[in-house]
């Protein structure tokens, strides 16, 4: 990695049993992605094609408006995700990058790996 | 829709005799028919869902896929309908909507496959190529929801009649949602449409027949979500339902939960094959399981080094038959020979 600990991208999970990690996400690759590569617990069944909603997270309130607001292909498929709120998003739709370090995320009902 | 070739589905409940049972029809599986095929081996094909194609034609039909090789962009659908150009001259059999529910050695020393639908298939060599599992309903997280299942809750409609005079809740807002409530709504003694918000994916003429249903009284629609189910013995009396402005309860009978498909591993899990991590090891050789003349091929394999590619998949099928072959005809020599110079296998191929 050519990045410095200063500029390390952070993204902070909680699972869906309350755990809670910091990871250190590259620039470029999608939230869902970082968590996958980690080992935490994310069905994310798809591969990131927003096709399955199973990578579906509740994003901290401070961070919601500083993301992409949801496509309209997002908000299609977040209909199949269940006990979606204001902050719920695909992890898979979004993209790490240094503007978002410090994203902190909970991974939904419906996310865990069978 | 697509434009895929027609693919016919054998009537379920028969009994089948072939060279090579494949569990799963997605890319692999099809594959494999051709890599089987060019070894005149003979194939039938167990899928839960009702056409080929699998995750590609599932979960995304419409995605770009780069990453197969002499295929710069090719669509899930895309794959799929040349896949099956690819193995029409070898006319496998096809058992679609059907679940593989059980696998038993015969008195005779082959196979037997059982679906959920009856339909009994038996052969030398089984290749699971059953990728993450089957297809199967989402089911809401909802405590409790497991006690309803099948007498209260129905994540499909099989008998219309059963839901006659039931007051009825249908949760979702895709073409199934959508489709049932506009079929139930004038059998039911009540029906309502529960959506997370107004706006609806399903197809926008449904939509429009829906609201006019609205309109004129003959059904609700509520914006909000299924909280908790309230009821005894399996039989649900009422729902806690959430919306914005709160939460109340409503009277329900019957609630039918339509949220997509996901994969589970299913009834694979009980075939004696030593999973470990919902994963079937195999060795790098022959990709046969634990269970000599059974083969897994595709994302549910696992051996050092795995990718979960579909690239990996076709080379996985390739060698899988070279053995399958000794299996199913021991008898007779193998022989090596190339789709490019050999008159014998593009005779096959229907190209000569």
């Amino acid at each position: 990695m050519s990045q410095t600990d200063d500029n390390k991208i952070i993204l902070k999970v909680t699972t869906q049993s309350g755990e809670k990690h910091e990871l250190i996400a590259l620039d470029g690759w999608r939230a869902m992605e970082v968590i996958r590569d980690y080992g935490l617990p994310i069905k994310a069944e798809c591969g990131g094609a927003c096709s399955c909603a199973t990578c579906h997270v509740y994003v901290d309130a401070k961070w919601q408006d500083k993301l992409f607001p949801p496509t309209e292909e997002e908000e299609d498929m977040l209909d199949e995700a269940f006990e979606v709120q204001e902050n719920s998003r695909l992890s898979c739709q979004i993209l790490m990058s240094e503007a978002l370090s410090g994203l902190s995320v909970t991974l939904a009902p419906g996310s865990e790996p069978e | 829709m697509s434009n895929s070739p027609s693919v016919i589905s054998q009537n379920p409940g028969e009994h089948h005799e072939t060279d090579v049972i494949i569990v799963g029809a997605g890319p692999v599986g099809l594959f494999a028919v051709f890599e089987l095929g060019l070894l005149d081996l003979k194939c039938h094909l167990v899928d839960i869902l009702d056409r080929p194609g699998g995750q590609c034609a599932e979960l995304y039909p419409e995605k770009p896929i780069y990453d197969i090789p002499g295929s710069p962009l090719v669509s899930g659908q895309g794959l799929t309908d040349n896949l099956l150009a690819q193995i029409k001259p070898f006319g496998a059999k096809y058992h679609l909507a059907e679940m593989a529910t059980a696998l038993e050695k015969t008195d005779a020393g082959k196979w037997r496959l059982t679906t959920d639908l009856g339909t009994t298939i038996e052969a030398p060599v089984v290749v699971i190529a059953a990728g993450g599992g089957s297809f199967q309903p989402k089911k809401p997280p909802i405590p409790d929801i497991a006690k309803y299942e099948g007498s209260s809750v129905f994540y499909a409609v099989r008998e219309m009649e059963q839901f006659r005079g039931k007051n009825i809740l249908i949760a979702g807002g895709g073409d199934s949602a959508l489709d049932w409530a506009l079929n139930l709504h004038d059998i039911a003694g009540s029906l309502a449409l529960i959506h997370r918000r107004p706006d609806f994916r399903a197809a926008p003429d449904s939509v429009n027949k829906m609201r006019e249903l609205v309109t004129t009284g003959k059904m609700e629609l509520i914006v909000g979500q299924v909280g908790q189910l309230h009821g005894d013995d399996g039989q649900l009396s009422s729902v806690t339902i959430k919306t914005k402005e709160g939460e109340f309860s409503r009277d329900v009978d019957c609630l039918l939960p339509f949220f997509g498909l996901t994969m589970k591993l299913g009834p694979v899990a009980e075939f004696g094959l030593n999973l470990h991590e919902n994963l079937i090891p195999v060795d790098t050789e022959k990709f046969e399981t634990s269970e000599p003349s059974v083969f897994a091929i595709g994302d549910i394999n696992s051996y050092p080094g795995k990718l979960k590619l579909i690239l990996s998949g076709f080379h996985e099928a390739a060698l899988m038959s070279q053995q399958a072959f000794r299996i199913c005809r021991p008898d007779e020599k193998l022989r090596f020979q190339y789709t490019t110079s050999s008159t014998n296998l593009q005779k096959k191929l229907g190209v000569r």
